[in-house]
């Protein structure tokens, strides 16, 4: 009798306390999923009825060449950003991690950028690539006079296809630095020491240590920044549309999610740009899926 | 590592490694003093080559003509607004919910569950396109509804972090709590939330700055400017005034500002919430 008032009021309690999440859950998750996946079959304006076009939307996006430069695109920021990034993170967080005084300081300085939101942050960043008055065409000019070399011709930084997504790539990389340090240290500082130690006793070097103990140690937690990292990669979106709005120049930077922005909210072809969404989807799973498969080659657990 | 930092080669060990760290942090920093710099500029001393690194004479008039040209007040509260909202939505749905897969039992829970770790792998964009339709028949478009109702019904994300963190809680606790004639819902508010507080620290953290930073949703449902929070309400200032540098400068300034101060105020409750996920992922 008593269990069973027990289990009565767990149900009672349990449907009532996720009752919230749940209808969240059907109506702005399972739901625009399945409806996402089904008005894929149409072409839409959302103002007039729905028009059913079967896999008309997947041919038209297999047949658009800007769709294919687009995920060019993507994949070039991908790669030119998360290896880097992850790189220079790991770099630093092995520097910051040290019984230093005021590396506290030095820990929120490198944060700051990851706090401050991609919209400011690019404002500032396009002026830094002004071609004219720009303080980077400055920076470098001064540095080739410094080394007595003719300075080179100011660099139209998003003005030209060839550096537009680099300079993009750049900042990118300067705004997450800070993110994935912090954590690379935590995982860094959860190294157990006496392996350390007990490995200098062994006679190993620092290159040695590193590759055995540092990397082993902190791989699940480099795993969840590289697979994390990837994902938030393909979906890059706010630098282009501040730094080379419309994905300028001769779409150089158009991104997967500008393309599906642009077809979905300038355009109004809801349909299309759902199957945009799906194949966007199929790719992020398919990209964690290899690293799932890579993880059990390097990954320590 | 090395406490006996006396030696002498210890000693330029560590005075290189704060010479890399202080170029680094430099190159951190330098953005936000160039910011602050250039927005007190006047338009010709922006336009200086070389350029130049101070302005002669602070121009506060910039800001006041940021405040003529755009509501940058009304960006700020519909901000402040917006993401208040959906940090408190998020936390009080996402502990409920945590609260009930972790130690409750009811029907559906399995699915539930499974549920949640489906719609995990799932990017935002597939589910923008159905969401804006259902607001547009909401009739919420050009309201700040579509920005925050959402974070009032969880989120999968959430609602893994803090179940995953209430199973660690020792059933003990419950059971105890059950036979002082607590309710399960009391259980949460009194007992598991206060616990879980570094958890929700790493989600309250996480959803502050995917608010307040989010741009992509504010431009899609928010029409007029008086309803934009900062993101767009910069955006649109860009679209206006392109190549008005300074003024340009000082509106990110003021949007950056109160992040800052908070960030500068909580940095350890930041630099913590953050350092912790990777672990529990």
């Amino acid at each position: 009798m008593k269990s069973s008032g027990v289990a009565s009021t767990e149900r009672f309690w349990g449907l009532l306390l996720s009752a919230p999440y749940i209808a969240g859950l059907l109506v702005f998750a399972v739901g625009p999923i399945l409806f996402s996946w089904v008005i894929g079959f149409f072409a839409w304006d959302s103002l007039t009825p729905p028009r059913f076009v079967g896999f008309g939307n997947w041919t038209r996006l297999f047949g658009d060449p800007l769709f294919w430069k687009a995920l060019g695109n993507t994949l070039y920021f991908v790669i030119g950003t998360v290896p880097i990034g992850i790189a220079l993170s790991m770099l630093l967080a092995m520097l910051a991690n040290r019984p230093l005084r005021g590396i506290g300081f030095f820990r929120t300085l490198y944060f700051t950028p990851v706090v401050t939101s991609t919209v400011a942050v690019a404002l500032v960043w396009a002026w830094f690539y002004d071609p004219n008055y720009g303080v980077l065409n400055y920076a470098i000019a001064s540095a080739f006079k410094l080394a007595g070399l003719k300075p080179p011709s100011p660099i139209p930084w998003l003005a030209d296809p060839a550096t537009a997504m680099p300079a993009i790539m750049l900042m990118s990389v300067w705004k997450g630095l800070g993110y994935n340090m912090v954590i690379l240290l935590a995982a860094l500082q959860g190294v157990p020491r006496h392996l350390y130690e007990a490995a200098e006793i062994d006679g190993a070097g620092p290159l040695m240590r590193f590759r055995h103990i540092t990397i082993p140690g902190v791989s699940p937690v480099l795993f969840f920044v590289v697979t994390v990292g990837v994902i938030s990669a393909f979906q890059v979106f706010d630098q282009v549309y501040i730094m080379t709005r419309e994905g300028r120049p001769a779409d150089s930077t158009l991104t997967i999610v500008y393309y599906l922005y642009r077809h979905a909210f300038s355009n109004l072809e809801l349909g299309y740009a759902s199957t945009v969404g799906t194949a966007l989807f199929a790719i992020i799973f398919a990209a964690t899926l290899v690293q799932l498969q890579l993880r059990r080659h390097w990954v320590h657990t | 590592m090395r406490g006996n930092a006396s030696t002498p080669i210890a000693m330029l060990k560590d005075a290189l490694v704060y010479a890399a760290l202080t170029a680094v942090a430099f190159l951190m920093v330098f953005p936000f003093l160039w910011m602050a710099s250039t927005s007190l500029k006047t338009l010709g001393e922006a336009f200086e080559y070389p350029p130049r690194f101070l302005p002669t004479s602070p121009q506060w008039s910039n800001y006041s003509r940021l405040a003529e040209a755009i509501p940058m007040a009304k960006f700020l509260l519909n901000s402040v607004k917006i993401t208040g909202l959906t940090v408190i939505g998020t936390l009080l749905s996402c502990s409920m919910a945590g609260f009930a897969l972790s130690a409750l039992n009811f029907p559906g829970r399995g699915a539930l569950f499974t549920t949640t770790l489906a719609t995990l792998m799932v990017p935002y964009q597939v589910t923008l396109i159905p969401v804006f339709i259902l607001c547009q028949h909401l009739g919420w478009k050009d309201t700040h509804y579509p920005l925050w109702v959402p974070a009032f019904m969880g989120s999968a994300f959430g609602v893994f972090l803090l179940r995953q963190f209430f199973l660690a809680i020792p059933r003990d606790l419950y059971e105890a709590a059950m036979i002082d004639g607590c309710t399960p819902g009391g259980i949460v508010f009194r007992i598991y939330i206060p616990l879980a507080k570094p958890a929700l620290t790493t989600l309250g953290v996480f959803t502050f700055m995917n608010s307040w930073n989010d741009l992509l949703n504010p431009l899609i449902y928010i029409d007029t400017l008086d309803k934009m929070p900062l993101t767009a309400g910069l955006s649109f200032l860009q679209s206006q005034y392109s190549s008005d540098w300074p003024m340009m400068m000082a509106g990110a300034m003021v949007s950056i500002l109160p992040i800052l101060a908070i960030f500068v105020f909580a940095q350890r409750t930041f630099v913590e919430g953050i350092s912790t996920s990777g672990l529990k992922g």
